[in-house]
């Protein structure tokens, strides 16, 4: 299903060092136009730092990266112009209101006023929270800020969105309606690069990446893995490579 | 241009949403003018002394009445008694404690010369030396009075005199709110400038919110540039703000020109928020912000002759005002406002406060890291 | 007791593994009292002055001589005419020009008065007073000279004595008022912070549910302080003793049970503070404002308060740093004991009383 031509990521040889430690060991994978990848680990693991680097946050110490086509030595600009990003840790602000929270990031991104006005509009009625829109952030229960958060990330319509951690802290419902969210943006065409510790999010995945102590330690789709692995669960995989 | 407008307009909501901030911006100026233009005052008055009379003679309430009708002090007449002296000091009843001696007036009168004892409480040297002057100069003027109307008859010859008169210029009345009027309006600019700006800055890491907008295509110059415009503008509007308040309230002088003083205004806050932004590349918490600022602001307020002036520090002092922002500030504007400078009289302060900007700025600009 | 041990222990590690904080703290009291005692100083020494001689005789080069000899002056600019003076002081080269006005050495010995003008730039008014005072003196001096035999002024003279400050130094006053500034900021800020600062990033409430017990978690919070406080005025006095020469003739341990007091008072401050406030920042400025500005101006510290107006010698009653700077100034430099300072103590004791009460509601409440 996938050839050369789709690849949207190319990651060859990356390494991130922080002094002594490596954070990311040698990392070499694709990801795919249009597919739900789940980038797979235990805290620690290297999966921020890996997203980090993607994202064009940070600079990897060796290694050829690719993203939307783009060098991440040097077309960064480029790059951020085609993704959208959400960490683990909350970013939108808290004392802005949910309309002026996504203006101002359409704002940076330089959509036309017209069409920001449009979309925020168009948004609201999408997600049914009319009433909500002209309150603080600060007022919002957290499952609507973390959903909100992600409508901003892909708001300016970006090839790749990474989400580092989108789900942490929510409770399972809004954790459903989180993934539904995923779904149908990956189904407009949108690649989502989704990193996560919840091992049964990694069953909604299209191919998932298992990362151990800064490695990839396996990478395929969940079916697959389960059959090599001969276990049921992902999360047996996973215990299976831990204990490795 | 149009991103620079979206973070400007962001900027500005959060500033006056922020319950924190406004207050700051708008409610300190009133505070720190009025609590500290009152209370940063050396200037005696109705300082309290006691005088022990133990001639009792005409000469003697002559000398009381003169004391009582100095503004500096308020006269409290004591029973005369040696041990009282230590008693009013040590119970801080009385600063000062004045003792005439029994046959004063007779000694004068006899042109013998007479001793007058003043035991002043000296832990405040400085009003301790004030009250010592004052007194001295109340003597004096009896003696001299008393010998021109009284006594003149017995000296023959003219003596050897010369009338010394002094005048000072720009504060006619000594007006100690004057000196430091100006001071507290510079103390202002730097809050605002440097503390908001840091602030600002480091509490969007704390939250996170600072990455998500690393990630957007968002230029650097752009993103700073939108960051600190709005603390510039407001800095130059707490200017403002303060300068009418001094004008309404104190009716401080302003001798110079509007535009240069705004015109150094806009260049110092430039050095103020590029400090700021300096900072904020460095601290992490806000916590770590406000102890860093907090001690340099220290430093740098006190030895900007914000108490006293540059001429009265050491040499080393001086040396070591050079690199103190507020230095050339404080004095650029003290001399605009109260001396009606013209650029040309304070060219190399202006020049080297200017080069001073625009170093920090740059500095500060280029430690800045939108990757890592 | 073991479980009490164990989170002090936990404080302790938290505050000295800051070290920029640490240093901080310990450097901002040194500085401080370094800088009032060696830049903050209404003295003169060598200041510039100019000369404008309109008369060019022997007696007035004989006075221009003297003040140019004393260590207080330098003459550094001979002027032409009026007009150079506002040059003269636009440029900051001097605050003082003295004028001799024409036929000086004729009127001064004759029948007119001979007139010498002192004209200051008194933009920095202590200053130019200082300046004009000094001048005046030496004048003075000269003509007393000059008519050895019968000077007026010695018909009436003053024997002045300076109690408890015979050389009139500041460190009298700036020693023991940084000791206050520096405990007052350590101990309430500090502690206020420190609290505010579990509450939000939420591990106050994990201390909370644990077997602790809410008056143990304040000592554990407010020891390292309290410690602190006392190395740091310990520091204080020492070089304020060593380098400044500001003796304690009182009771050392009356003085230190005297801070003691404060410190405690402090701490219940910050307590308190931390009791009312949510964000740390806002506890920041709360001490900043409420805390800082009032100990460094209605406390006595730099400004004597007799001479402030009626309304803020109100409002300096319940700044507590007054009542401490009052007893501490007794002790050290009157020598004086209990007798002359129990009021302070009483009012101070009063106030610990009263943000231990307020305090110990509002903790609860928020449990």
């Amino acid at each position: 299903m996938n050839n050369n031509n789709n690849k949207i990521i190319e990651v060859r040889n990356l390494v991130k060092r922080f002094g002594n430690f490596v954070a990311n060991d040698n990392l070499s994978f694709d990801v795919y136009k249009g597919e739900i990848f789940g980038f797979l680990g235990a805290n620690g693991a290297g999966k921020t730092t890996a997203i980090k680097i993607l994202s064009g946050l940070s600079y990897p110490s060796s290694g050829k990266i690719m993203v939307a086509g783009y060098d991440v030595y040097k077309q960064r600009n480029k790059i951020k112009r085609s993704i959208g990003y959400m960490s683990q840790k909350f970013s939108l602000y808290e004392d802005l209101t949910v309309r002026e929270n996504i203006h101002f990031y359409a704002g940076i991104y330089g959509l036309p006023f017209k069409q920001i006005q449009n979309r925020t509009n168009e948004l609201i009625e999408e997600l049914g929270i009319q009433e909500m829109a002209n309150k603080m952030i600060a007022d919002l229960p957290l499952g609507w800020r973390q959903k909100l958060a992600f409508s901003v990330a892909i708001f300016h319509k970006p090839k790749i969105v990474f989400l580092d951690e989108p789900t942490s802290g929510v409770d399972p419902i809004t954790r459903r309606q989180f993934w539904d969210m995923i779904y149908r943006s990956a189904e407009k065409g949108i690649t989502v690069f989704v990193t996560t510790h919840y091992m049964d999010e990694a069953e909604y995945c299209d191919r998932v990446s298992i990362m151990v102590d800064g490695k990839i330690e396996a990478l395929d789709t969940p079916t697959k893995l389960k059959e090599n692995f001969g276990v049921n669960l992902i999360e047996d995989v996973f215990i299976k490579l831990a204990r490795k | 241009m149009r991103v620079i407008y979206y973070i400007l307009q962001k900027e500005f909501k959060q500033i006056f949403r922020n319950r924190i901030m406004l207050p700051i911006i708008f409610v300190i100026p009133f505070v720190q003018t009025i609590v500290f233009v009152y209370a940063a005052t050396l200037e005696l008055k109705n300082a309290d002394i006691s005088i022990m009379d133990y001639d009792k003679s005409s000469l003697s309430k002559r000398l009381i009445s003169d004391f009582e009708a100095s503004p500096f002090f308020e006269v409290s007449k004591i029973v005369p008694n040696n041990n009282a002296v230590s008693d009013l000091l040590l119970k801080d009843k009385a600063k000062a404690v004045i003792l005439i001696p029994q046959g004063f007036e007779k000694d004068v009168l006899s042109l013998d010369g007479a001793a007058i004892q003043i035991n002043i409480n000296a832990i405040d040297g400085q009003s301790a030396g004030l009250i010592n002057v004052y007194i001295q100069q109340i003597v004096n003027s009896l003696a001299i009075k008393y010998l021109s109307s009284d006594i003149n008859v017995q000296i023959n010859t003219i003596p050897a005199n010369a009338e010394i008169r002094s005048r000072f210029w720009y504060n006619p009345g000594l007006n100690f709110k004057y000196y430091i009027l100006p001071g507290i309006l510079v103390i202002l600019v730097t809050m605002m400038g440097t503390f908001l700006t840091a602030l600002n800055l480091v509490r969007e890491k704390e939250m996170g919110t600072i990455e998500q907008i690393n990630v957007t295509p968002i230029k650097k110059w752009q993103f700073i540039t939108g960051k600190l415009l709005p603390f510039w503008i407001i800095g130059i509007i707490v200017m403002g703000f303060g300068l009418l308040i001094g004008r309404l309230l104190y009716n401080m002088p302003f001798e110079g020109s509007i535009s240069l003083f705004f015109l150094a205004t806009a260049i110092y806050l430039i050095l103020a928020i590029g400090l700021g932004l300096l900072v904020s590349d460095y601290a992490n918490t806000q916590q770590q912000v406000m102890f860093l600022l907090f001690f340099f602001f220290l430093v740098f307020v006190l030895m900007s002759g914000i108490f006293t002036s540059e001429e009265s520090m050491p040499d080393w002092a001086q040396a070591v005002n050079r690199i103190n922002p507020i230095y050339y500030f404080m004095k650029i504007i003290r001399a605009i406002l109260l001396k009606g400078a013209e650029l040309k009289n304070i060219l190399t302060e202006m020049i080297s406060m200017t080069v001073y900007s625009i170093l920090v700025m740059v500095f500060a600009v280029w430690k800045y890291r939108k990757t890592h | 007791m073991k479980r009490f041990r164990g989170f002090l222990i936990k404080e302790f590690i938290h505050i000295f593994r800051d070290v920029r904080t640490m240093m901080i703290l310990f450097l901002i009291p040194i500085a401080q009292i370094l800088i009032f005692g060696y830049v903050i100083k209404n003295e003169i020494h060598d200041a510039n002055v100019a000369v404008l001689d309109l008369s060019k005789d022997n007696i007035t080069k004989e006075i221009s001589g003297r003040i140019d000899a004393a260590p207080d002056f330098v003459v550094s600019d001979y002027l032409n005419n009026y007009s150079d003076i506002k040059e003269y002081f636009s440029s900051g080269k001097g605050a003082e020009v003295i004028v001799f006005e024409p036929n000086f050495a004729e009127n001064f010995y004759g029948q007119d008065n001979a007139r010498v003008q002192l004209i200051l730039d008194a933009s920095d008014p202590n200053l130019s007073n200082l300046i004009n005072n000094y001048t005046s003196a030496i004048i003075q001096t000269y003509i007393a000279d000059q008519n050895m035999s019968n000077s007026p002024n010695a018909i009436i003279t003053t024997e002045p004595r300076m109690w408890f400050n015979e050389g009139l130094k500041s460190s009298y006053m700036f020693v023991p008022g940084t000791m206050t500034l520096i405990l007052m900021l350590i101990t309430a800020m500090m502690t206020s912070i420190s609290i505010v600062r579990e509450k939000e990033i939420g591990t106050m409430e994990i201390l909370l549910v644990s077997p602790l017990k809410p008056l143990q978690i304040i000592l554990g919070k407010v020891t390292p302080y309290i410690l602190l406080s006392i190395i740091n005025a310990i520091s204080i006095i020492l070089l304020g003793n060593l380098i400044f020469h500001v003796p304690i003739i009182g009771s050392t341990i009356l003085l230190l049970g005297v801070s003691i007091l404060f410190i405690i008072m402090a701490l219940m401050l910050g307590v308190f503070i931390s009791s009312v406030t949510k964000t740390q920042q806002i506890a920041m400025f709360i001490s900043m404002f409420a805390l800082m500005l009032p100990t460094i101006l209605l406390s006595g510290f730099i400004f004597p308060i007799e001479n402030m107006p009626k309304v803020l010698q109100w409002l300096s009653y319940i700044v507590p740093a007054k009542y401490y700077l009052i007893a501490i100034k007794n002790i050290m430099l009157k020598g004086v004991g209990v007798a002359f300072i129990w009021k302070e103590i009483l009012v101070l004791m009063g106030m610990t009383f009263f943000f231990l009460i307020l305090s110990v509601k509002k903790f609860k409440l928020y449990i």
